[in-house]
């Protein structure tokens, strides 16, 4: 069994909001192991983007804070970490590609200056080495002339290329994790396929591990190896890629599988999960799908179910304990 | 025939000038360069495209939004390119728009109510009580409540903004709707909500859409004819299943193979186009697609391809088809 690279464990995460106190990660706990795509998937408001910022430590120190659980990354923990500690570890060990390419480069600075910036914190490297790390990685990622491309600020470029510029940056420092937010949803699906198809050929290389954050099942099925499925601050299911999509065990994972319009037929109703997201706020006791799933018993109204677990596959739902869980 | 379509749209044109400069020639952006089509009553036409092909364009100029450059646009028999303002506007109850983004194109200081008054006073459709009768049903329809009547769009999902939007556009009973990425700002489990009540819609008014969106698993499933459109020009016009099974130009081929699968162990062969699309201030000579296209000739950078004609109103405009047809289907199978 291959060594687990991030394991996060019961992880809660709440935030200050005036005199309220809100909990968008109510408990989440997986891991990736070396060499691993693992998919987290969610609908917005679902909390995969915060616990992404938590491994990176990037969660806002004034109104932000973790009450309880452990991000173990390669053996260290994470959570009680100070900020100079977490400046050697970030874009050095752990790296993110963020959803919008447009607004998270620099404007004002050129693509070469940028580049440089972890190369400088972490790399101790001569000038002419880090204009040769720099041109090597970009051609890695597929961008054309690229002695031409560090000397252009991010306008100049198209919305693929900067997130080849993004990708780039991410692998600069040989991250052992890197963290996509999104990375394809801000693309056309021409340029997403080219951005999957590179992000494939980059994690087949090496132990690279990736923490791939989406809405989209679709990428998930393309790209994972493992996914972990999210709703309103807790994992709701876990399991490997084949299995689940070939039996799906959650009442929103079933869902969200059939209301994908491929699995449709043509001109027909399609399969809609009814109502919305809960706000952290509004949930109160039970399970919390429950006021949207189709299958809910008394018990899922006033017990919150534990996690089944089966061969791996695990699914968070009453129906596991019961005969009614085998699925039709 | 002509009474068949309910909007046509002949060699439609939109530039935008760019000023470069006090002393600098301006640069022309064919934004939508020389388009033809029409849409059947009670169809859902569907504009498929990336990003800077021109589809909101088209749809934009079609309700006059914005001025065309040349062309025409029949709506019911009518040229309204040509027609004055006035006329314009008592027009405009008949074709509506649903948007993208239910958070911008909803007034953040109006209430639901006054939201879907504005419509009913501005093309004084019934009177006062009546008016009030007119907005619940139609929240009705939707699936809100009276009780969110005097709720102002921000305490509104993303959801339920979008079914307001729509609610917006079907009030007056319009002939004709135009939905610009209706779907595509929502989360999944809402997004086929609210794609079933645009079917429910169109069942129950009759309406006809023109579908503008990029996203082809939606078309696929709601739309019965595309349109594919590559730099301003429609590169393929097919009913939506012929269109799926059976893509003819190089660009839908990649397109739709650039579709990610359902299942991860489908397998399914991918067309990866290199390059981004070309900027439409200088778009390539001859066939605009021949930069990024796999199977471009010689004749492709030259000329301009001609349309194609296939069974049953399929068309295509690519060189692959113009000469030989026979020979061709051979070079995209051996590839």
């Amino acid at each position: 069994m291959a060594e687990s690279i991030l394991e996060i464990k019961d992880l809660k995460i709440q935030f200050q909001n005036g005199k309220h106190i809100v909990q968008p990660i109510r408990e989440v706990s997986f891991q990736i192991k070396a060499g691993q795509t693992v998919g987290i998937v969610g609908e917005s408001g679902s909390g995969k983007s915060v616990t992404s910022l938590a491994v990176m430590g990037l969660l806002p120190d004034r109104i932000s804070s973790i009450p309880s659980g452990e991000i173990l990354f390669d053996g260290k923990e994470l959570t009680k970490l100070k900020e100079k500690e977490w400046r050697k570890i970030r874009g050095n060990e752990i790296s993110m590609i963020f959803q919008e390419p447009m607004t998270s480069l620099n404007p004002v600075f050129t693509i070469g200056q940028q580049l440089s910036e972890p190369l400088k914190r972490h790399r101790q490297l001569s000038n002419k080495e880090q204009k040769a790390a720099i041109i090597k990685v970009l051609k890695q990622v597929g961008i054309p002339r690229p002695e031409q491309i560090i000397h252009e600020y991010p306008h100049q470029l198209s919305g693929g290329m900067r997130q080849r510029v993004m990708i780039s940056m991410a692998l600069l420092c040989e991250p052992k994790l890197m963290i996509a937010d999104e990375p394809t949803t801000a693309l056309d699906v021409t340029i997403q396929a080219q951005i999957l198809s590179l992000l494939k050929k980059i994690t087949s290389k090496k132990d690279r591990s990736l923490m791939l954050i989406t809405h989209d099942l679709g990428v998930v099925a393309e790209m994972c190896d493992w996914v972990v499925v999210m709703y309103a601050g807790v994992i709701v299911e876990s399991a490997e890629v084949n299995e689940l999509f070939d039996r799906p065990l959650h009442p929103y994972t079933r869902g969200l599988i059939q209301s994908l319009p491929s699995n449709n037929e043509r001109k027909s109703k399609l399969y809609a999960i009814q109502g919305q997201v809960p706000k952290p706020e509004q949930v109160k006791q039970g399970c919390i799908f429950a006021n949207r799933c189709p299958l809910a018993m008394e018990k899922c109204f006033q017990e919150s179910p534990p996690a089944f677990q089966e061969d791996g596959h695990l699914s968070k739902c009453w129906l596991q304990s019961s005969d009614e869980g085998v699925v039709r | 025939m002509a009474e068949d379509y309910l909007v046509k749209v002949q060699n439609l044109k939109k530039y935008y000038e760019v000023s470069k400069g006090m002393f600098k020639q301006k640069t022309i952006i064919r934004a939508v360069d020389d388009v033809s089509f029409s849409i059947k009553r009670g169809e859902t036409y569907a504009l498929v495209g990336e990003s800077g092909c021109g589809k909101s364009t088209t749809g934009k100029t079609i309700l006059g939004l914005t001025d065309a450059t040349a062309g025409e646009i029949y709506f019911q028999g009518k040229d309204i390119t040509k027609i004055s303002y006035s006329d314009m506007r008592k027009l405009r109850k008949d074709f509506q728009m649903i948007f993208q983004d239910p958070y911008a194109s909803l007034n953040p200081k109006k209430t639901v109510r006054e939201i879907l008054m504005e419509p009913l006073r501005i093309h004084k459709k019934f009177e006062g009580k009546e008016r009030e009768k007119k907005i619940h049903e139609i929240l009705e329809i939707v699936g809100l409540s009276k009780s969110h009547l005097h709720r102002y769009p921000h305490e509104f999902s993303g959801g339920q903004r979008q079914r307001i939007g729509i609610a917006r556009a079907v009030i007056l009973q319009p002939d004709f709707i135009i939905a610009d990425e209706p779907v595509s700002a929502l989360d999944v489990s809402v997004q086929s909500q609210v794609i079933n009540l645009m079917l429910d819609l169109q069942k129950e008014f009759g309406l006809t859409y023109l579908f503008i969106s990029h996203d082809l698993s939606v078309i696929e499933h709601m739309t019965d004819r595309v349109a594919v459109m590559y730099l301003g020009k429609i590169v393929e016009v097919a009913e939506t299943e012929e269109l799926f099974e059976n893509p003819k130009h190089p660009y839908t081929q990649a397109l739709i193979s650039a579709v990610p699968v359902a299942h991860p162990r489908e397998e399914r062969k991918r067309i990866i186009l290199k390059g981004d699309v070309p900027s439409p201030a200088n778009p390539p000579k001859g066939c605009p697609f021949h930069t990024r296209c796999p199977f471009a000739m010689d004749i492709c950078s030259e000329k301009a391809p001609e349309e194609v004609f296939f069974t049953d109103g399929h068309k295509a405009t690519c060189h692959l088809y113009t000469n030989s047809k026979e020979e061709i289907k051979d070079v995209i199978r051996n590839s």
